[in-house]
């Protein structure tokens, strides 16, 4: 690679700094459109740049696939559903690291394997860890998508093949420094994807938004590295911010389910931990009402805390659960919303979608304030959530034992609007709802709401 | 050699940069603080527009082409989908109370 001139080098420097204040805007409400549309310009500037200083050949070849990319990207990310946003972000984040393993690749070929050590060493980490973020981002894109089981895949003896391919995968690693052999790099790379898939699938449930926050710092020190090897100092900074800071979200995402990324990843392989007491309750007794019981319990309440799950996000009912709500604050009802930090696919997924309802910022009570008020509260509504409201995490031995979860059961009254009997994401019965005062009202979150609205309306 | 010790100073500056500027994130923007980062890592296009540009042979071009390809759908549909999850940020009623938003930033 010829060194860019000195005004490119600038140009790069200015497209880093966009990439700093990016993440810091994105780090605070206020700010963080702002901060997206900085990145966006930073990247803009970076590729404009490159564009006119590489002494490029196959110009024509390369706009048109970036046109191509462009094509596709933009109208799938605009026309996606709310609910879909998760996994979205999974496959974007996997088409990265795809997309840095092949330049690693491309790079090692045209370079004849004859690459300085420490050159080559980054070459190697890309390959293998952008072939497992690749890979792992598909199988976690599948589970959110619902394409597989949302559940840990385990099957007899994964922890032995596990350790066989992460071995084969070192092996083969090493293996590139004496031969410097494109076959070698080509089987290390699918190796590697074999190795991302099983690092994955024992991953179940609620922890999957944490390994897409993993893979997504993974792809960025992928390239970091390629940055070091391309001996391109924005690709070095950009990559190393996203690793970082990637890294520590990770670990903040996994402190909000009172778990260590670890666990997260090894868990159901270790352990066993998994799958117990899970079935064979379903014709216990439950209490199921009307929506005009549930309007009752509502209209008369003197305080009312909604809690928002995944369901909610299915139905696309935010709209009717904020008339709801509109409608008891009118009656004088002192009402919020519960938020729990994971409830929906990702933290902060619940968040977004009362926001787009307008919901203001004030109804929304995080976990830690929520809870001790619980106790003396009237009703509480959970809508569509499940996992983060199941008394289950509290003891040992569970899917979720640990999770910080909303003490719903403190209250006086609770009402669960849900589709079926089904557990929730984690896959673990849930005993509140079998509690004597639960009332279950049956049916898609957003029909159910609007006929309790009906209800409330008549009282 | 200098200059690998110069890249490694990059490296662990930003490591410590990456970290402090979202250490105060509120578990609110976790999910579009995380789909902001993954745009940025889309930069990896200008990896990609480097190797394809240099490529020498069909080999090198196609997936020089592919990865460029890849890179571009990671930046741009990044950037577009994170900028949709904000607007709903946006779009709430004007100023609901000033304790409300004080909340947002804090840890």
């Amino acid at each position: 690679m010829t060194m860019p001139p000195v005004w490119a080098e600038l140009a790069y420097l200015v497209a880093a700094i966009c990439f700093v204040l990016a993440l810091r805007g994105l780090s605070s409400p206020r700010t963080a459109r702002t901060g997206n549309l900085l990145g966006a310009a930073g990247a803009t500037l970076a590729v404009v740049t490159t564009l006119v200083v590489g002494h490029l050949h196959h110009l024509p070849a390369i706009l048109g696939a970036i046109v191509v990319g462009s094509l596709v990207a933009v109208p799938v990310a605009r026309r996606v559903a709310m609910v879909s946003m998760p996994q979205l972000v999974a496959l974007f984040n996997g088409v990265g690291g795809g997309a840095a393993m092949l330049v690693a690749l491309v790079e090692f070929i045209s370079a004849h394997g004859h690459e300085a050590h420490a050159a080559l060493a980054a070459t190697v980490f890309t390959v293998v860890v952008g072939s497992v973020s690749f890979s792992g981002s598909v199988v976690t894109f599948a589970k959110l998508q619902e394409l597989m089981t949302t559940r840990p895949v385990v099957f007899p003896g994964m922890a032995v093949v596990t350790a066989a391919v992460a071995t084969a995968t070192v092996a083969l690693a090493v293996a590139v420094f004496p031969s410097h052999s494109t076959a070698v790099v080509l089987v290390l790379a699918a190796v590697s994807l074999v190795l991302g898939v099983l690092l994955v699938l024992p991953v179940g449930g609620a922890d999957v938004p944490i390994v897409i926050s993993l893979l997504n710092a993974f792809t960025g020190l992928t390239v970091a590295a390629s940055g070091y090897v391309l001996n391109n100092v924005l690709l070095l900074i950009a990559g190393t911010l996203v690793g970082a800071s990637g890294t520590l979200l990770t670990r903040l995402m996994a402190q909000a389910m009172g778990r260590s990324v670890l666990s997260t990843l090894f868990g159901a392989v270790g352990g066993g931990s998994t799958l117990g007491a899970t079935a064979a309750s379903s014709d216990r007794p439950v209490r199921s009402g009307s929506p005009d019981d549930v309007a009752i319990l509502l209209g008369y309440a003197q305080s009312v805390v909604v809690v928002p799950g995944y369901g909610l996000a299915v139905a696309q009912g935010q709209h009717v659960v904020k008339e709801l709500v509109d409608l008891l604050a009118a009656r004088g009802v002192d009402v919020a919303f519960g938020i729990h930090p994971v409830a929906g696919r990702m933290p902060g997924h619940m968040n977004v979608l009362l926001a787009e309802a307008n919901v203001p910022y004030d109804q929304l009570v995080e976990r830690d304030e929520v809870n001790p008020r619980l106790a003396t509260t009237d009703v509480v509504l959970v809508v569509g959530a499940n996992d983060v409201v199941n008394p289950a995490a509290r003891q040992p031995g569970t899917p979720i034992s640990g999770m910080p979860i909303l003490d719903v059961d403190t209250a006086a009254n609770v009402i669960f609007l849900k589709r079926s009997m089904r557990p929730g994401f984690a896959g673990i019965d849930n005993e509140l709802l079998y509690q004597q005062n639960t009332t279950l009202l049956f049916g898609d979150a957003k029909e159910s709401l609007t006929k309790v609205v009906a209800a409330v309306k008549a009282l | 050699m200098t200059e690998g010790v110069a890249l490694l100073t990059i490296f662990v500056l930003s490591v410590f940069t990456g970290v402090e500027v979202v250490s105060k994130v509120s578990t609110t923007l976790h999910t579009p603080l995380m789909s902001g980062a993954n745009a940025i890592h889309g930069v990896i296009l200008v990896g990609a527009i480097l190797v394809t540009g240099a490529a020498t042979s069909g080999w090198e071009l196609a997936l020089g082409l592919v990865a460029t390809l890849l890179a571009t759908v990671n930046m741009v549909g990044g950037f577009v989908v994170t900028d949709r999850m904000l607007e709903m940020f946006r779009v709430r009623k004007p100023a609901p109370r000033s304790s409300g938003s004080g909340e947002g930033s804090a840890p």
